[in-house]
């Protein structure tokens, strides 16, 4: 195929304990490491190595958000992507807007494959794959920890609760990656100096012709339920003293 | 007027669990009336059983040879084709919900709602982000379907003794034929389901090896329990993936969970918050899985394992 297209979301970094802001209008991200997404890692390294293996033959990243983006597009592309795309925008995108945007690049693009992650891991909202696959009127293979591709068809395992599924699937298609699809490769400085040569186009977002959707309107934020601190046993006998104790045992 | 349609969640053979707790969150909504479909290849027995379930008003029993097994794009076209009168759309956020719901959604125009967690009224619920570590309320718009999750681990499963009547529908959606489903390899096991057992034993990377995870299983058999694990101890491949607890495996709310030679990272803990009664087995005394034990013991789990084995054993025995 010609290209593949793939999702990068910057997200905050996930070794980073997030809080809720004391007055609780939202979650702390003042001063805190922002990363790509995990998952879209996952997916920008699935598409190398696609690439690499003479299956295709440009790997496109993209992300919708702020011109800070350009960061982990600039991380895309010393990892080895070809270009970067960044729709601009200031607000957070609900999922809907963002597989419509998604599917306006796709039609500009016209990609063999699109790879995204199965969750971005900080609304952990899981749904932009499929809701693109289904606005583009295109196979989905969600949570998959494998991926061949035969030409115009995909075979892909799947990771479902009661274990692994294949699909076959007809290209071009929506594919979201699980966390063992693969390992990402690491980032090496000559790379990061030869990203910066690579062409990174920026759309304003008001450029695109996209319809507005009624977004859920996100009110009030909450930190957890904390649980209590519990007791340390000694011993084996301890142990089962104190879940007798709970009528656990 | 507030009309909810459920997804039944199924094998084709008997109903899962999930369907069960949808309806419990469904029924939290004021005034509402429940119906739920099966989309199966011949579906008259599972209608059946859900038909049971208290609370539910009809079932919508929608019979087709694609679907003798759910693959997200053959479902969602015939889902929206009988959706047309109903105020919300539920599914389970289970594997099956996750994949199917967000195409019912973005056919319909709507953004999802996650993870349903908590009711607060017809248009307004709770929902956990960033791993659990934040809890948002969101209102979803009026005068558009809701379509959305709902988190299991929060829900007890609705009661039988109901009495639904059931509808069979015949529904005119064009199938795609671009998605095609091959085989589902799922490691058999005798051992209470994760997702319902009461008790849940987990073993993490300390376990070093598939052999060594027999500690784990022995322990759980002894105690009636499932069998969790980390992400370490499936990615090691110590155990099959469906295995893994956490936020990008399965959240579970077991009366009693047992993390052996787990560390309690983030990913981890959010998969485990609801348990009744968390215990920790580690030989590092400041280990963060220890932040959230109900009991912890410090040590070293291959001498405290089997010890514990045989304890639980004899404390049964003596029953
Ligand atoms: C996007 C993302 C999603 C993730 N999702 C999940 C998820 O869903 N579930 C999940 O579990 N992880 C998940 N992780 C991984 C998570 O961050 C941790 O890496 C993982 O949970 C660690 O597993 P562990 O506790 O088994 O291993 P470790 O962190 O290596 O801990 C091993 C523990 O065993 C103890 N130990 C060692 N030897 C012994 C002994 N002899 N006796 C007793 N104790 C001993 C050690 O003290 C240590 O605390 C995710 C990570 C990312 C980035
Ligand atoms: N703003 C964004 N920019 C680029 N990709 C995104 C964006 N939002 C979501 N995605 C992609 O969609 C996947 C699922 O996101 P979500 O549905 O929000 O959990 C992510 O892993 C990304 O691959």
């Amino acid at each position: 195929m010609e290209k593949i297209l793939v999702g990068l979301k910057r997200v905050v970094d996930y070794n980073v304990r997030v809080r809720v802001r004391s007055d609780g209008s939202g979650v702390e991200t003042d001063g805190v490491k922002m990363s790509i997404n995990p998952f879209d890692e996952i997916a920008l390294e699935e598409a190398l190595r696609i690439k690499e293996r003479g299956e295709a033959g440009e790997v496109i990243v993209i992300s919708i958000g702020s011109s800070d983006v350009r960061q982990q597009l600039r991380t895309g592309l010393a990892m080895g992507a070809d270009r970067a795309i960044l729709v601009e925008t200031d607000a957070q995108t609900d999922p809907l807007t963002s597989a419509r945007i998604l599917l306006e690049i796709i039609k500009r693009e016209d990609p063999g494959l699109v790879l995204l992650g199965k969750q971005a891991i900080d609304n952990d909202h899981n749904q932009t794959g499929q809701m693109l696959a289904a606005l583009w009127g295109r196979p989905q293979a969600t949570f998959a920890s494998e991926l061949v591709l035969d030409g115009d068809q995909a075979t892909v395992t799947r990771e479902v609760d009661i274990g692994l599924e294949s699909i076959e699937i007809d290209l071009p298609a929506v594919v979201t990656t699980d966390l063992r699809l693969n390992e990402p490769r690491y980032v090496k400085l000559p790379d990061i100096m030869k990203a910066k040569k690579k062409p990174l186009d920026q759309i304003p977002l008001a450029d695109l012709d996209i319809e507005a959707s009624a977004a859920l309107n996100e009110t009030a934020f909450a930190p957890p339920e904390e649980r209590q601190k519990g007791i340390i046993v000694d011993d084996v006998a301890g142990l089962v003293a104190a879940l007798q104790d709970k009528g656990l045992l | 007027m507030t009309r909810i349609l459920l997804i039944a969640e199924h094998d084709g053979t008997s109903v899962n669990p999930s369907t069960a707790k949808c309806v419990t969150c469904a029924s939290e909504i004021p005034d509402a009336e429940i119906h739920v479909a099966v989309l199966a290849k011949d579906g008259a027995s599972l209608a059946g059983e859900v038909a049971g379930l208290t609370s539910v008003d009809k079932v919508i029993q929608v019979d087709n040879p694609a679907n003798s097994y759910p693959v997200a794009a053959i479902l969602a076209p015939q889902i929206v084709a009988i959706a047309d009168g109903y105020s919300h759309i539920f599914g389970p956020s289970t594997t099956f919900g996750k994949d199917l719901m967000p195409r019912v959604a973005a056919l319909l125009g709507v953004n999802q709602i996650s993870d349903i967690m908590s009711v607060l009224g017809s248009h307004s619920f709770r929902r956990p982000i960033y791993a659990g570590n934040a809890i948002v309320t969101v209102e979803a718009p009026a005068g558009l379907p809701v379509v959305a999750t709902v988190r299991i681990a929060s829900y007890a499963s609705a009661a039988g003794g109901g009495s639904a009547s059931i509808e069979a529908a015949s529904v005119d959606a064009d199938i795609p034929g671009h998605t095609r489903f091959i085989e589902l390899r799922s490691g058999k096991s005798d051992r209470p389901d994760l997702q319902t057992a009461a008790k849940v034993v987990s073993g993490g990377r300390a376990l070093g090896s598939a052999e060594n995870f027999d500690l784990i299983y022995k322990l759980a058999d002894a105690l009636g329990a499932g069998v969790g694990a980390s992400r370490a101890a499936v990615d090691a491949g110590y155990v099959p993936n469906e295995m893994q607890v956490g936020q990008t495996g399965k959240i579970i709310a077991p009366e009693l969970y047992i993390a052996i030679g787990i560390s309690g990272a983030i990913q981890h803990l959010t998969g485990i918050k609801d348990a009744g009664t968390i215990v920790a087995i580690n030989k590092d005394g400041e280990a963060p899985i220890f932040e959230i034990a109900d009991i912890g013991l410090v040590g070293d789990l291959f001498k405290i394992v089997p010890e514990l084995e045989a304890a639980v054993g004899a404390a049964s025995g003596r029953e």
